[in-house]
């Protein structure tokens, strides 16, 4: 507090100042001009969205909409052709919903027990462990993609919901564990030490110690493995078929699909229904999302 | 300010409690109780085994594959380098090779470029700081998918920004970014660095925060300007933080996959190719195995090649750190 109180006096002392009101009106200028840069791609979207095709063709991709509609909404969501099927994004949106809900929920839970084990028991190999996720954490997706094809394939899980969601349940937990543990290895020993000279096992003391005091590092894991995985193309595409499709992969279809007149209005609506969920849990989660940022990257 | 420093508090408290603690394990324990030590070994057991399978089994699988004569489905033979040797010969690869050289070092500059003047301006105690971040981050928890999709519709000349500025009455306008050859990769840059400056700003500006306010009262004392305070003290102490955002910019540049497809599909003609589309398209298109699984390994070398020293240098730093005393 006392830094916040005495700082501004530097400024005071001098009671105008051209420069630094000319200093001040930079900052502000800068920032907004950015912000403007930052936000235009997403309100374009949201303009075409409410307009007429014909209007978007007429006029141009930017620009602000003469006469609204929300029929491109119900067209996007419903009866869009994506792949000679005219089925819109429903189908995807709720594939990658089925998908990425239980991979998120599972990954996460596993990810937590290993911190607990990792950061709170004697292991033998925890090192190994800590090494092998982190290299899990960094490994190209492009060097595991045969292996992983050729894998699923053998399960009988090939281009399946269950297939893409393992994937991202194997690949994930790297991710959960890393952030777990270090989220982990800050909470006092003390607290598990007392619950296990009262007799508690491991997870007795998990479900009434652990869990109760991490609900920062289980809001902050799930919004970016729920993020992470929502967003993911490269396996999603890969492992997925017309029978289950997310709504990435069926989102490129449908920007790759330049047969006849290019339908942007839909195609606007249709790329932010891909866009919501994520948008959603960064706005709720604003603050929680930063902390994931800045905690698990500067590890 | 900042809750960051009070995060650090614990750890030495901790130290102290496993010290001063007695041992339990001296105690005579029974046969359940020496069961009930083996279960966190037990809960860690399947990750490890899974990550294992991932990590070690299915890379020496990938490279087994990739010295086979695999072409539609894969063979375990042993063809040796051939399929090596046939991907620097492929202009599809090599012209990949190079967009992502170009393209990294461009995105990484100028991602970092932008991501620090935001963070420094956001530091000037302005109005409005959290609705800002906001605005500024946003673009980082859209996919690529979506990000790629968007700038292909505003960038290309027929319906945007160049047909925006002609129906204003500016005819002369000539905006042909993504549709010229030359030019195509600058827009996968634009797309990519509006991607993650954002990032880069909060991870700065959590930095900037944590830096010991009494040097630079110290320094505005002894009158140094403020790009002078910037400069030798604010700046050189955030390097941690600085080799982390290198260290996820450069993974984000090598994976770089679907902003392209949506972007330019690697367009016009082979111009904006890159090196994992390379892979994809072996893999599942062209039915060349060996050589996508080559070209995956390439990958994974050029990704250690770039980190190691990001992450030594990080080391280093650390040590350097601990060493002065700070820690």
């Amino acid at each position: 507090m006392a830094d916040a109180q005495t700082l501004p006096d530097f400024n005071r002392k001098r009671p105008f100042n051209a420069r630094l009101l000319a200093s001040r009106v930079l900052v502000y200028a800068t920032l907004i001009v950015v912000g403007l840069f930052a936000i235009m791609p997403l309100a374009v979207i949201f303009l075409n969205s409410l307009r007429y095709n014909e209007d978007i063709l007429r006029e141009s991709f930017i620009g602000w909409p003469t006469r609204t509609t929300l029929e491109n909404w119900d067209v996007a969501w419903s009866s869009a052709c994506i792949n000679a099927s005219c089925t819109g994004v429903e189908p995807y949106f709720w594939a990658s919903m089925l998908m990425v809900v239980p991979a998120t929920m599972i990954s996460t839970a596993i990810g937590l027990l290993n911190g607990f084990a990792l950061t709170k028991w004697k292991m033998p190999f925890a090192s190994v462990v800590f090494v092998a996720i982190t290299i899990g954490v960094f490994l190209p997706p492009q060097v595991v993609l045969l292996p992983w094809a050729i894998a699923l394939s053998w399960l009988g899980l090939s281009k399946s919901l269950a297939g893409l969601a393992l994937v991202h349940i194997i690949q994930g937990t790297c991710f959960t564990t890393l952030f777990c543990r270090n989220y982990l290895i800050n909470l006092p020993d003390d607290l598990i030490k007392a619950a296990r000279i009262d007799g508690a096992g491991f997870f007795r003391t998990f479900w009434k110690i652990v869990v109760p005091l991490s609900p920062p590092i289980i809001i902050v894991t799930v919004i970016w493995q729920f993020t992470f995985i929502w967003n993911e193309f490269l396996f999603a595409v890969t492992f997925s078929s017309s029978d289950f499709r997310p709504i990435t992969a069926a989102l490129m279809s449908l920007n790759a699909d330049d047969t006849g007149v290019s339908e942007y209005g839909f195609g606007s609506a249709a790329v932010l229904i891909a866009a919501i969920p994520p948008l959603l849990i960064y706005f709720f989660g604003g603050r929680y999302f930063v902390r994931g940022l800045t905690q698990g990257a500067v590890k | 300010m900042k809750a960051l420093p009070a995060s650090y508090q614990p750890l030495g408290h901790v130290m102290q409690s496993v010290a001063l603690t007695p041992e339990f394990r001296t105690r005579p324990v029974s046969r359940a109780a020496r069961l009930a030590q083996l279960v966190p070994t037990l809960v860690l057991l399947p990750t490890l085994v899974t990550t294992g399978i991932y990590i070690f089994v299915f890379v020496c699988w990938n490279i087994y594959l990739s010295l086979s004569s695999s072409t539609l489905l894969p063979v375990y033979d042993f063809a040796g380098f051939d399929a090596y040797t046939r991907l620097w010969r492929n202009p599809r690869w090599t012209t990949g090779v190079q967009n992502l050289a170009v393209f990294g070092t461009l995105y990484i500059v100028f991602s970092v470029l932008v991501g620090v003047t935001l963070a420094i301006l956001m530091d000037q105690r302005v109005k409005g700081e959290n609705f800002l971040r906001s605005i500024f981050l946003y673009p980082i928890a859209i996919s690529f998918v979506v990000t790629g999709t968007t700038w292909q519709w505003i960038l290309n000349p027929s319906t945007g920004l160049e047909k925006f500025f002609h129906d204003l009455g500016w005819t002369g306008f000539e905006f042909s970014l993504i549709t010229n050859r030359e030019t195509a990769l600058y827009a996968v840059v634009l797309a990519a660095v509006w991607h993650a400056s954002g990032f880069v700003m909060v991870m700065v500006l959590a930095a900037l925060r944590g830096v010991d306010q009494d040097v630079v009262k110290a320094g505005r004392i002894d009158g140094a300007s403020m790009i002078k305070i910037y400069r030798r003290i604010i700046l050189p102490s955030i390097w941690p933080v600085m080799i982390s955002v290198l260290i996820i910019l450069l993974q984000f540049a090598i994976k770089t996959f679907d902003l392209v497809l949506a972007l330019t599909h690697g367009g016009p003609g082979i111009s904006t190719t890159f090196p994992a589309i390379f892979v994809y398209d072996r893999l599942f298109a062209a039915g060349e195995l060996a050589q996508g699984a080559a070209a995956a390994v390439w990958l994974l070398i050029g990704l250690i090649v770039v980190l190691l020293p990001v992450i030594a240098l990080g080391w280093v730093y650390r040590k350097h750190k601990t060493g002065g005393g700070h820690g």
